[in-house]
């Protein structure tokens, strides 16, 4: 037997709890929380960060990590969040939040609090559906895509076009970042957390709102299994939802 | 202290301030707007948080965002505005988390109109939102008071950790009367332990209304139940005029009691058996109190700017004892001490029928007890 020397390469941030998940099998949200965890380390901020959880499927988004939490009424995470820093504005305030969430019944509170300049940090998941409910249509559906609640596929002539949130709240002011990114595969992953710290970043700077879109799997309300969905979401939701930069304010780049 | 000459929308946004409130979040909406713009220079001057939303539903949501932090915070808004804070309201319920709204009471419902009305009297007492809860409700009917109960109201939410809607009609709001303002109180600095203020040195800090199993759910229930009846325990606050001798009982709130009180002087100066109980709680309500007036009075009236809401719990409360009468206008119509004069006129007579004597109209005159005094001094 020779010396061996153990070095540690990966562990788990101390911003993310060590705990069995909810998530079902593929589902993406998981991987969010962990770059979420390992930026806020990385940052040195788990002291003062406080997450606004949304309704969804990651309305338990605080049993995952830690740091305070508060879990806000369906779409009201921007108002929440914005109650929380105006108080507190040496505090690091992010809200998590689904497309139902955020680009349905909270279009109101993320578009005013993006207007207002609020230095919060939004991390955006766009799964294309409602998961929590089963799979019914969101605004993020895809045109043609099969729901629970849109059977036939979304027909844009009665249901309208899907949203695209990263360039609607990019041409505002008080938005600092907002950008769209993907989880299909590990150089998007990387990616994708490059953006939630630079999105963290400007929060620090006081810069504004930032916005992270990032597009993320449902397995199960897709009826495909985990790397099945992967690739649907590369086929049919990139060319739809292209990665991108729709906004960096100066000094974040 | 003097008296200065305030009006009501004004002078609570003012005692909120003095009572240490550190937030408020608003939206406009008429009778209630003097609140908000009054906040508006005013928070900022002493440093405080002012924002106006987006909307009522913006409004609430930052409001339990900032109670979640463990501020003095509060909004206020009027009848449709409330309507949209329903939600919230629920959510801040179930969070056990303090927070205070004032409701400036207008005509309905849908739109209605900007005149005074208390028709919003079940949406704040019977909990307009959903689930089991009803939030601490209080109702002023003075400027004076109105200052006064702003102050108990941020005391009673911090104590419950709960909802308080302080409900003005829009005549007190809109009134202006001499009052006294109260010292200006130093902001709490130290926050609970269970607000929102980032783990440092301690373990993480959740404040949710999800509760995902029956149990769980159920036992939070409890919670709040018992939180609640310590609340009517404890909490009951009303004010009573010549009730001694009465035969007969009003039951008025906020400016219709202030309204009926005139009325009585008037019924006492003819030697008419009447007083007045006015509830200045409407959660928790001052059941106990009336059932043991059901036992001496021979009949009840109650009077509201409304269609009779407070009436059913003047009735629950009464549990069929003695009939209980009902005088409301709507719509933002506020009844004359005249009107309800002749009310309790005609009921005085049916319950005690006038002896023919000289004038063959007036009963028998008797000595009347003193007079209580003015609105708001007891
Ligand atoms: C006011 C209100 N309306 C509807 C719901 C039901 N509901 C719960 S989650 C959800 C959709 C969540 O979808 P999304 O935001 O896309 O998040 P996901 O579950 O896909 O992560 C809905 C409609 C609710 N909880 N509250």
């Amino acid at each position: 037997m020779t010396d061996m020397q153990e070095t540690v390469v990966f562990q788990r941030p101390e911003t993310l709890e060590d705990t069995y998940t909810n998530y079902c099998p593929g589902c993406t949200h998981g991987t969010i929380h962990r770059l979420i965890a390992e930026v806020i380390d990385e940052l040195g901020i788990r002291e003062r960060t406080i997450g606004v959880a949304p309704v969804g499927c990651s309305v338990f988004i605080y049993n995952y990590q830690n740091v305070d939490f508060a879990v806000a009424a369906h779409g009201r995470a921007p108002a929440m969040a914005t109650g929380i820093k105006r108080v507190q504005p040496d505090k690091v305030v992010f809200t998590y939040q689904g497309d139902g969430d955020l680009a349905a019944i909270g279009t109101n509170e993320i578009l005013h609090a993006a207007s207002r300049g609020e230095n919060i940090t939004v991390i955006f998941v766009n799964n294309a559906t409602y998961g929590m409910t089963g799979g019914q249509m969101a605004p993020t559906t895809l045109p043609g895509q099969k729901t629970t609640s849109s059977p036939s596929g979304r027909d844009v002539e009665i249901q309208g076009w899907p949203m695209r949130v990263a360039e609607l709240l990019a041409p505002l002011p008080g938005v600092s970042y907002s950008v769209r990114r993907s989880i299909h595969d590990p150089r998007h992953i990387n990616n994708a957390k490059k953006a939630i710290r630079t999105a963290f970043r400007a929060q620090l700077d006081g810069m504004g709102l930032a916005l992270v879109e990032i597009l993320s799997a449902c397995p199960t309300n897709w009826h495909l299994t985990p790397v099945a969905a992967l690739e649907w979401l590369a086929k049919h939701m990139l060319p739809y939802y292209p990665v991108g930069d729709y906004k960096i304010s100066e000094g974040l780049q | 202290m003097t008296k200065q000459l305030w009006k009501g929308n004004e002078a609570v946004a003012e005692a909120a301030i003095r009572a240490g409130c550190e937030a408020y979040f608003g939206y406009p909406i008429t009778p209630q707007t003097e609140l908000l713009e009054y906040m508006s220079w005013r928070m900022p001057q002493v440093g405080r948080v002012f924002l106006q939303a987006e909307s009522e539903v913006g409004a609430i949501n930052m409001v339990y965002g900032a109670a979640c932090a463990g501020r003095r915070v509060m909004s206020s808004s009027s009848s449709p505005g409330v309507s949209l804070m329903m939600e919230g309201l629920s959510y801040i319920a179930a969070s056990d988390v303090p927070a205070v709204l004032v409701n400036v009471m207008r005509g309905g419902p849908g739109l209605g109109n900007i005149h005074p009305a208390q028709s919003d009297y079940f949406q704040a007492v019977k909990f307009g939102g959903h689930g089991d809860y009803h939030p601490i409700v209080l109702a002023p009917a003075s400027v004076q008071e109105a200052i006064e109960l702003t102050a108990l109201s941020f005391d009673l939410a911090e104590k419950y950790r709960h909802v308080v809607i302080e409900v003005l009609d829009g005549s007190i709001g809109q009134m202006m009367e001499p009052a006294e303002m109260p010292e200006m109180q130093p902001v709490r600095l130290e926050r609970p332990a269970w607000a929102l203020t980032g783990a440092t040195e301690r373990p993480k800090n959740v404040i949710s209304s999800i509760r995902i199993d029956s149990e769980g759910l159920e036992a939070h229930n409890l919670h709040l139940q018992d939180k609640l009846a310590h609340i009517r325990g404890c909490e009951v606050r009303y004010k009573e005029y010549w009730l001694d001798d009465a035969d007969l009982v009003l039951v008025a709130y906020g400016t219709a009691g202030r309204i009926a009180l005139s009325a009585i002087r008037q019924a006492r100066a003819e030697g008419l058996r009447v007083g007045l109980l006015r509830p200045v709680t409407l959660y928790p309500f001052p059941t106990e109190r009336l059932a043991r007036l059901a036992k001496q009075a021979q009949a009840f009236l109650v009077v509201e700017m409304s269609a009779g809401q407070m009436l059913e719990d003047v009735r629950l409360a009464v549990e069929g004892r003695a009939p209980v009468r009902f005088y409301g206008r709507m719509g933002g119509a506020v009844p004359m001490p005249d009107e309800i004069f002749e009310v309790v006129r005609g009921l005085c007579y049916a319950l005690r029928p006038p002896k023919p004597s000289g004038n063959g109209h007036h009963p028998a005159r008797r000595p009347q007890p003193e007079d209580p005094g003015p609105q708001g001094a007891d």
